[in-house]
């Protein structure tokens, strides 16, 4: 255990912090390339998700893609896409997006679908429009599930974006290569520490911002007080789950 | 592609194969057998629920490349030792599949274990006959869904030197040979295939009372299973 005493001293080491590309370039570069990754799977997958969820129509499609997608093995995609267009950040960002995609996705045709059918209906009732029903009626309500996908979406962008630097990208998983070529356990548990540490953090700043953003009354735990609490509380892992992967 | 290389490095990919199974299973039923309690617990109290499934998510998002570096550090193994590879595998297959068991176990109806009781089932009697086989639909699709990410996150194992079919990722990389990665990629979708067969075969097997419909989350059928049939 004293290694990882060892390992928060070498990130803690003010000569890490200053020196050329540092902790803090690294980091900076790493959160760069997953926001915009996450941001382009975001601006793919959302339309598309909500699409699915208001129509009902392509479920199935979106369930096989998000399987395929589970069996991709990044580090091949990652190896055959720089083979193909040579290092650099296009593959990288490529492969992100396309590990992207599938829990952003689950995530928004879920959150559209777990809406109550008769809200809509309500909606439509009133004199909404199938835009105004999306904008102002599904998306709100979906708004857990949604962020819930944001959420998987970014964890595994951070998570994986570690395995880039095994290809000539910088970022935070720089201090695992050079740890593993170097033999050097203190750096590279030092890498692991980091980019661990960047996901929780990126994941609770995500977690505060869902309870901010969501309307009250909206928050899925509502469903708890109403419904038989065993079923309701199987239900909501389950779909939340789906976006997680 | 390189049809040559291919065909005259047969023994090398059926190595690499047999590696990666050997690998990938333990992980995959390890998983199943230790979250089934685990499940089991988190489904009978919300604070064992809320502390298992956090436990878990915390665990899941450790990245891959960097538990793989944790586990020996943890565990005092030599960093190229194959068993870093499995147990950080068994990690995220029970980081997953706890919150699918305890989804299993919730979707028990509980009419139907106050039915098991009022006949006079001891409690572990009602797990055994009653609860575990009404739990295996959602637990089959919790362990399908372990068994396809365990067969591709173990390539990452290659980065850290343990050898397996990620090897022929980082050996493309390093020599500018692209049949290499393409061979690589396609054995582990058909492992992750074939894995995906067995399981979904097997839970058939275990559930005849579910054959002819497929959506058994939706099938009155699963309540109305013949509970004593299937032991």
């Amino acid at each position: 255990m004293n290694l990882f005493g060892d390992a928060i001293a070498w990130i803690l080491d003010p000569a890490h912090w200053s020196a050329g590309p540092d902790i803090s370039g690294h980091l900076l570069e790493h959160l760069g390339v997953s926001g915009l990754c996450v941001l382009i799977a975001v601006a793919i997958a959302l339309p598309v998700g909500v699409a699915i969820g208001h129509t009902g129509r392509g479920r199935g499609a979106g369930i096989l893609i998000s399987n395929i997608a589970r069996a991709l093995p990044t580090l091949g995609l990652l190896s055959i896409l720089i083979l193909l267009f040579g290092i650099g950040l296009l593959p990288i960002t490529v492969v992100l997006v396309i590990l992207a995609i599938p829990p952003m996705l689950a995530g928004s045709y879920a959150g559209v679908e777990s809406v109550d059918r008769q809200t809509i209906d309500a909606a439509r009732a009133l004199g909404m429009t199938e835009w105004q029903i999306i904008l102002r009626v599904e998306i709100p309500l979906a708004l857990p599930l949604l962020i819930g996908g944001l959420r998987a979406t970014a964890l595994q962008v951070i998570a994986t974006l570690g395995i880039a630097s095994a290809f000539a990208f910088g970022g935070l998983g720089i201090y695992l290569i050079n740890g593993l070529a170097q033999a050097d356990f203190i750096q590279l548990l030092a890498g692991a520490i980091l980019i661990t540490a960047l996901a929780l953090v990126v994941d609770g700043l995500l977690a505060a911002a869902q309870r901010v953003v969501v309307p009250r009354g909206v928050a899925l735990g509502r469903s708890d007080r109403t419904d038989p609490p065993q079923r309701a509380r199987a239900s909501r892992p389950r779909a939340l789950q789906e976006g997680m992967q | 592609m390189n049809w040559v290389w291919i065909g005259s490095n047969l023994d090398l990919i059926g190595g690499r194969i047999l590696e990666h199974l050997a690998l990938t299973a333990p992980p995959i039923v390890i998983g199943l057998i230790l979250s089934i309690p685990l499940g089991y617990a988190a489904s009978r109290s919300r604070v064992a629920r809320s502390i298992l499934l956090s436990v878990g998510s915390i665990l899941y998002t450790i990245p891959s490349i960097a538990l793989l570096v944790l586990v020996p550090v943890v565990l005092g193994l030599a960093i190229l030792n194959p068993a870093n590879l499995t147990a950080a595998l068994t990690v995220y297959a029970v980081a997953i599949m706890v919150r699918s068991a305890a989804d299993a176990f919730a979707s028990v109806p509980k009419d139907v274990l106050a039915s098991a009781t009022a006949v006079g089932f001891s409690r572990r009697q009602r797990f055994f006959v009653v609860e575990l086989p009404l739990a295996i639909p959602v637990l089959l699709a919790g362990i399908r869904v372990v068994s396809v990410s365990t067969v591709s996150i173990a390539s990452v194992g290659a980065l850290t030197g343990i050898d397996q079919l990620g090897t022929f990722f980082t050996d493309a990389f390093q020599r500018s040979f692209l049949t290499e990665a393409i061979v690589g990629i396609v054995c582990i979708l058909a492992i992750a295939a074939v894995y995906d067969v067995i399981l979904s075969r097997t839970g058939r097997a275990l559930m005849p009372w579910n054959r002819t419909q497929p959506d058994v989350m939706a099938s009155p059928s699963v309540y109305s299973a013949p509970i004593g049939g299937s032991l």
